[in-house]
């Protein structure tokens, strides 16, 4: 249903069975994925899941160890110029240099970029209101994050990365974010790929989402496919239970008594089956938000950072 | 033109933008020939994705509700929208049911809830709404 249904067939990035362990850990577990161009791409996990190292393979700042990742059909780690060129990455904590002013950062930053545009760059500074006379280490938070943001777009790079960069962040400077976001990929063409755990963030601007775990992708997909396989459902007994009941696809249930709810994923007709061999009559059926998909996926094992 | 999405109760986006503006327009907020919002300018300020906005004025445009003139712009329709009376009414029909269903289900019977539609019409009156 995209309007840029004609190029989603071009890949910009496409990661194929990455395997990565940091001594006994294993921090990526047989990952693949692609991201095509034009897309908003949501990357989402609790902390440690394994984005950051995901990210980190994009860049080239980590080689493969199994498996393989290309980035504009470059290997990022052989090619850095070729691909560093065409990506704008901010990470949680963008390494700006703190000694330099906010006017030398964007004359520094300029020369390593030929695409760099110095009326989008003066425009984004004003936007953002960035004194060119203060240093980067005078700057708020939210000030530092906007700078990082202004570096990462000013030279239009066909691919956006972002590893978390709402985290921590009060709520205007998330806005700016968002809005960056949604300005790059009304450009004809440019992709973003961005890592967070605030989901509804996530589900306002992503077309695509993958949610890895511990390494592992546990759920990969467009939006509004993903959303539309899952159910979250409330059924109604008639005399209270003490257990939930057993219905196919339910992930977690909540409730007790008369009532029990659970995230389930399965299709419609099968739950209305399964509810009735089970004794009970679903009273509320609605599709669940992207944060009730993923409490329920992985929300058991590890608590959800709420978001700050 | 007012529109609050939340990503918190599982309505699909495109739908809360369908949904509001299809009210703003019933209850005269949004009055026909009014200019909507381009794309681009809608999704920066509901901070959603431009594809979002996208599918919701196509919708919008199927369900006659808006046009979309050549030269750019999507407007309000005029009075009288293209949508075939009955698709009108199967459209309404689905409401109703669920409408009835919820109101079984809260002991409110049927006349009270005839007494809440009249209300809340009285309520949408467009000339009272405006300045």
């Amino acid at each position: 249903m995209t309007d840029t249904g004609r190029l989603d067939l071009e890949t910009v990035v496409r990661i194929e069975r990455v395997t990565r362990r940091f001594g006994s850990t294993t921090a990526l577990d047989d990952v693949s994925l692609s991201v095509p161009r034009g897309a908003v791409f949501g990357l989402v996990g609790v902390n440690g899941a394994g984005k950051t190292t995901l990210l980190r393979h994009v860049l080239g700042l980590l080689k493969a160890q199994t498996g393989r990742v290309r980035v504009f059909g470059l290997d990022p780690v052989a090619d850095p110029v070729g691909v560093l060129s065409k990506i704008g990455y901010l990470s949680e904590e963008k390494d700006l240099p703190d000694w330099m002013r906010v006017d030398e950062l964007l004359h520094y930053s300029r020369a390593f970029y030929s695409s760099w545009d110095d009326r989008y760059a003066e425009e984004l500074r004003q936007t953002f209101d960035l004194d060119p006379a203060k240093k980067i280490e005078q700057l708020s938070r939210g000030q530092r994050a906007r700078a990082g943001l202004l570096v990462a777009l000013a030279y239009r790079p066909e691919l956006l990365v972002l590893d978390e960069p709402s985290s921590g962040l009060d709520p205007i400077v998330r806005r700016d974010i968002l809005a960056a976001i949604i300005r790059t990929i009304s450009e004809e063409g440019r992709t973003v790929l961005f890592s967070s755990h605030l989901l509804d963030e996530v589900e306002r601007v992503c077309d695509r989402v993958t949610m890895i775990d511990e390494g592992r992708i546990v759920l990969s997909g467009e939006l509004d496919q993903l959303k539309g396989s899952y159910r979250c459902l409330t059924v109604h007994f008639d005399a209270p239970q003490s257990h939930p009941p057993a219905i196919a696809g339910a992930l977690a249930w909540e409730g007790g008594g008369h009532e029990w709810s659970a995230v389930c994923n399965a299709r419609c007709d099968a739950l209305q089956a399964a509810a009735a061999a089970a004794g009970a009559r679903i009273v509320e059926q609605r599709v669940p938000s992207l944060d009730e998909i993923f409490v329920a996926q992985v929300g058991k094992k590890c608590p959800v950072p709420v978001g700050e | 033109m007012h529109i609050r999405i939340t990503s918190s109760d599982g309505i699909p986006i495109y739908l809360q933008i369908v949904n509001q503006v299809k009210y703003l327009v019933a209850s005269g907020r949004l009055s026909p020939g009014e200019e909507l919002p381009p794309i681009r300018v809608l999704a920066e300020q509901l901070l959603v994705n431009p594809n979002t906005v996208a599918r919701a004025y196509r919708e919008l445009e199927m369900a006659g509700a808006v046009t979309k003139r050549r030269t750019a712009g999507t407007y309000v329709s005029q009075r009288g929208s293209p949508l075939e009376r009955r698709e009108r009414l199967r459209i309404l029909t689905e409401r109703v049911d669920a409408l009835l269903a919820e109101a079984r289900q809260m002991d409110v019977t049927v006349d009270q809830v005839f007494e809440l539609i009249r209300r809340r019409d009285e309520k949408m009156q467009p000339g009272e709404k405006q300045e």
